[in-house]
């Protein structure tokens, strides 16, 4: 289907898959070149949401950017407080207990599974499947839930602290994760037949968008974009960090780097995602959630820190220069969607205006994470 | 002077009957989508306004009345409003012919599907004129495709329209009904005997009188996380209003077409009482087919939609007539 | 030749299979909650905006106007101010200010709070037509529900 534009002396308009969109979730500008039907260029243009997170954190305190870190990339907000705890942890050398990091393993799980209910549900609405986002989003609601219960929120969350955890979990959380993902691996069949296996969709989804090695290497994709091109690299295996060594989960990796590729990635990452949970909550000791002595006031040596997660759309990576003062220096915050869109005026050359909808759907985009 | 008068009134009864029926369906078709699309996604739809929500199309109808009727500069403003009129006329007309009992026919005209499929073609015209009319990239690319995916449709109904012509031996509606008497094995689509694809005929029949009414999974032309609405961008309140009854008018004129040729009308399933109550129901099932379709599945690109015209249902169809064709000369 | 076949069986099959889950969802109860005529009640940790918690004997507030949740607060919604009355060593509180259209409900102030004095409420049906409405006078609000 990729077919480059047939003539250059072509007659081409310009349209605006415009900063308000349905399909494009958030704000970003996308100039296409369109020759027809086909795409002849194709340029994002960003910074339509741009907040200055990085400045604000040269005028915070180390805690008082805790907020921040989830107003990033709001779906799996959780992954970035783990990001930067972890950081601010490397840099100043506290030690965090067993249970806090077994209680930041579940959340980040139980978040990531909610990310990924959101991103299938939008991604067949961008289709035009009106349906299964609402199914999706009654698991998701019982996940959230499930998180108000122990956190307080349910979307922005601040439950993170440097060596521990803001609170225990309640007596209800074990009961009810555990319902939850019986009840889930008893849907995930139903989601298969009604959209995997459905025809119209796989003749949208496969051979669309084909993304090569190459290319997610040189651009920098990470996350299920490249895990869904053939290359194996997930941070919790390569870079392990937390309680991960001691867990035991598969990393899903398909080689056709079509949409289809990218969006069975994501649906077997769900399922991993139960796996870790139920063994996490195995094994999770009795003990503290932070550590007794947590310094009130933070202040790292000085130097170059650096921290890298694994979050739901990709590498989230932290890098701080600390002057020894208790605010940073310089706060560097690498979000994964920004290198994962930067291919995405090469790889819809020539396709047609639906299928580039639908390579940008694959990608799973936040738009906030990238403008930061 | 007698027979004048009562065919003035007859012809006046029937027309207001017949707007009638055409628009209080149009406006409550919307509500039996909310409400049916609502159920399916695990929610009640609308319940504040009226009970069950059965005032909502009222209050939507008059939302739309009261917005200003603009028209955009730069367009051509004959195009632009005429274009709405040509998808809801043809399809009111349409219901000149249909036979909703045995008596109850408008105008019992002897070539009744082939006036009701040269209305179908005007359909076409609209939408091109609607979306070139607006003056607007979104509307235009829209409207070429819509035109595309209207021609490539229309020929598989053509064609299995001329098998089952071919074994009814008539245009007239009515006719084709009356032959369909008796038990249910009788209609037309249990066949067999006269062709052992009528079965597959009825599928493609429904299919392509979904993608000839731009539903759902063929609606490019409104695409609504693509095109923002397609066609339909740049109207404001009822001039949208107007396409959007006169989608739903149409997609009962193609119900009410695939009631009569393969389901058998208004004959009742046990040949014992027919009457107008069994064209309603069956109608009415077919509809609730129709907005059950659209909820389930995702859009076919466009690509999509020409092979599966083009590579499979005239394929199909056409092997179809000419198996109809000689089970008629042989048996 | 076989694969044409296969797609047309096998793709009419997933259609019905499709059209079979919907229609078992058309019949279940409906799972959404009818507000407002139906409300929630909110899980005891959950993160309204902060009250002050008064003293179970004398009904005042615990707060010794020590400002570390002022100091702490990533936006600066707070202000504290208090008064020394005569012949007593500690603060009383006067004015507890909380701009709640800057709180991001982070919760360091509840946590670096030592006497406990400000805890989460369980308010979450906030509307208001105007900016103001979210200024909020905690004292006030706690004289109020004193009585």
């Amino acid at each position: 289907m990729s077919v480059l534009a047939q003539d250059p002396t072509h007659e081409t308009f310009e349209i605006n898959l415009g900063p308000q969109h349905p399909a494009t979730h958030g704000v970003l500008r996308v100039i296409l070149t369109m020759d027809g039907e086909y795409i002849y260029k194709a340029e994002p243009v960003l910074g339509y949401i741009h907040r200055m997170h990085e400045k604000m954190g040269e005028s915070k305190t180390w805690l008082q950017f805790m907020p921040n870190t989830a107003r990033m990339d709001y779906l799996h907000a959780l992954a970035y407080n783990h990001g930067y705890v972890l950081t601010v942890e490397r840099a100043a050398g506290i030690e965090v207990p067993e249970r806090a990091e077994y209680l930041r393993v579940i959340t980040v799980e139980l978040n990531r599974i909610a990310s990924h209910l959101l991103w299938f549900g939008a991604f067949v609405l961008d289709l035009g499947g009106f349906t299964p986002l609402l199914y999706a989003f009654d698991d998701r609601e019982q996940i959230l839930d499930i998180l108000e219960s122990v956190t307080g929120a349910r979307l922005t969350f601040s439950y993170f602290r440097f060596g521990g955890v803001y609170n225990d979990i309640d007596e209800n959380f074990i009961p009810a994760t555990t319902a939850f993902i019986k009840r889930l691996r008893s849907r995930m069949p139903m989601y298969h037949n009604l959209v995997t296996k459905n025809i119209i969709l796989m003749k949208r989804l496969i051979d669309v968008g084909p993304i090569s090695k190459e290319m997610a290497r040189l651009y920098g994709a990470t996350g299920p974009v490249l895990r869904g091109s053939g290359v194996d690299y997930d941070i919790r295996k390569n870079e392990p960090y937390s309680v991960y060594p001691e867990l035991d989960f598969d990393v899903p990796v398909y080689t056709e780097g079509d949409s289809m590729a990218r969006y069975m990635v994501r649906m077997d990452e769900i399922d991993q995602c139960m796996r870790i949970i139920e063994q996490a909550m195995d094994k999770m000791p009795e003990g503290e959630t932070k550590i007794k002595k947590a310094p009130k006031i933070v202040k790292p040596e000085k130097g170059d820190y650096y921290a890298a997660v694994e979050a739901a759309r990709g590498t989230f990576a932290c890098r701080v220069v600390s002057d020894g003062t208790n605010s940073p220096y310089r706060l560097k915050l690498r979000s994964p969607t920004y290198s994962n869109l930067s291919l995405y005026g090469e790889a819809c050359r020539g396709m047609l205006l639906p299928d580039a909808l639908a390579l940008m759907g694959s990608l799973d985009l936040v738009i906030p994470e990238i403008d930061r | 002077m007698d027979l004048l008068s009562s065919e003035i009134v007859r012809v006046l009864a029937f027309l207001v009957g017949v707007i009638a029926f055409a628009a209080l369906n149009a406006a409550y078709l919307v509500w039996l989508e909310r409400k049916e699309a609502a159920h399916m996604q695990l929610r009640i739809g609308p319940k504040e306004v009226g009970p069950f929500g059965l005032l909502q199309p009222i209050v939507d109808g008059i939302k739309l009345m009261t917005k200003q009727l603009f028209i955009p500069k730069g367009c051509d403003p004959i195009l632009f409003m005429i274009a709405p009129l040509m998808i809801m006329v043809p399809a009111i007309m349409s219901f000149v012919t249909i036979p909703f009992s045995e008596t109850l026919v408008a105008r019992n005209i002897n070539i009744g599907l082939l006036m009701i499929f040269a209305f179908a073609s005007i359909n076409v015209l609209g939408l091109l004129l609607g979306g070139w009319g607006s003056a607007n990239k979104y509307a235009i690319i829209a409207a070429a495709r819509s035109v595309s995916q209207n021609v490539a449709y229309e020929i598989p109904m053509l064609i299995t329209v001329i098998a089952v012509v071919m074994i009814t031996g008539t245009l007239n509606l009515n006719e084709i009904v009356i032959q369909q008497g008796g038990m249910f094995w009788n209609w037309n689509i249990f066949n067999v005997f006269a062709s052992p694809l009528m079965p597959v005929m009825f599928v493609i029949f429904f299919i392509c009188s979904l993608a000839e009414t731009n539903r759902a999974p063929f609606d490019m032309a409104e695409a609504e996380s693509e095109l923002i609405a397609g066609i339909y961008t740049e109207y404001p309140g009822m001039g949208f209003g107007v396409f959007f009854m006169g989608e739903y008018a149409n997609i009962l004129i193609g119900c009410a077409l695939t009631v009569i040729l393969f389901l058998g009308g208004w004959q009742c399933p046990f040949g014992v009482a027919p009457g107008v109550w069994w064209f309603l129901l069956k109608l009415y099932i077919l509809v609730f087919t129709v907005i059950w379709i659209r909820w389930t599945y995702p859009r076919t690109t466009f690509y999509g939609l020409l092979n599966l015209s083009w590579k499979i249902l005239i394929p199909i169809s056409l092997i179809n007539l000419i198996l109809t064709a000689g089970m008629l000369k042989v048996f | 030749m076989s694969k044409y076949f296969g797609d047309i069986f096998g793709g009419f099959y997933s259609l019905m299979v499709g059209l079979g889950i919907t229609i078992k969802a058309f019949f279940q109860p409906v799972v959404t909650l009818q507000y407002p005529h139906e409300s929630l009640k909110m899980t005891p940790r959950y993160r309204g905006h902060i009250e002050l918690v008064p003293d179970p004997e004398t009904g005042e507030a615990l707060c010794i106007v020590c400002g570390m949740c002022q100091k702490n607060c990533p936006t600066g919604c707070i202000t504290v101010a208090g008064a020394k009355p005569e012949g007593s060593k500690k603060k009383v509180l006067t004015k507890y200010r909380l701009n709640f259209t800057t709180c991001s409900l982070c919760g360091i102030c509840v946590e670096s709070c030592k006497p406990n004095a400000i805890n989460f409420s369980k308010d979450y049906n906030l509307a208001g037509p105007r900016k103001e409405a979210f200024i909020f006078d905690l004292l006030k609000r706690l004289k109020e529900k004193n009585g």
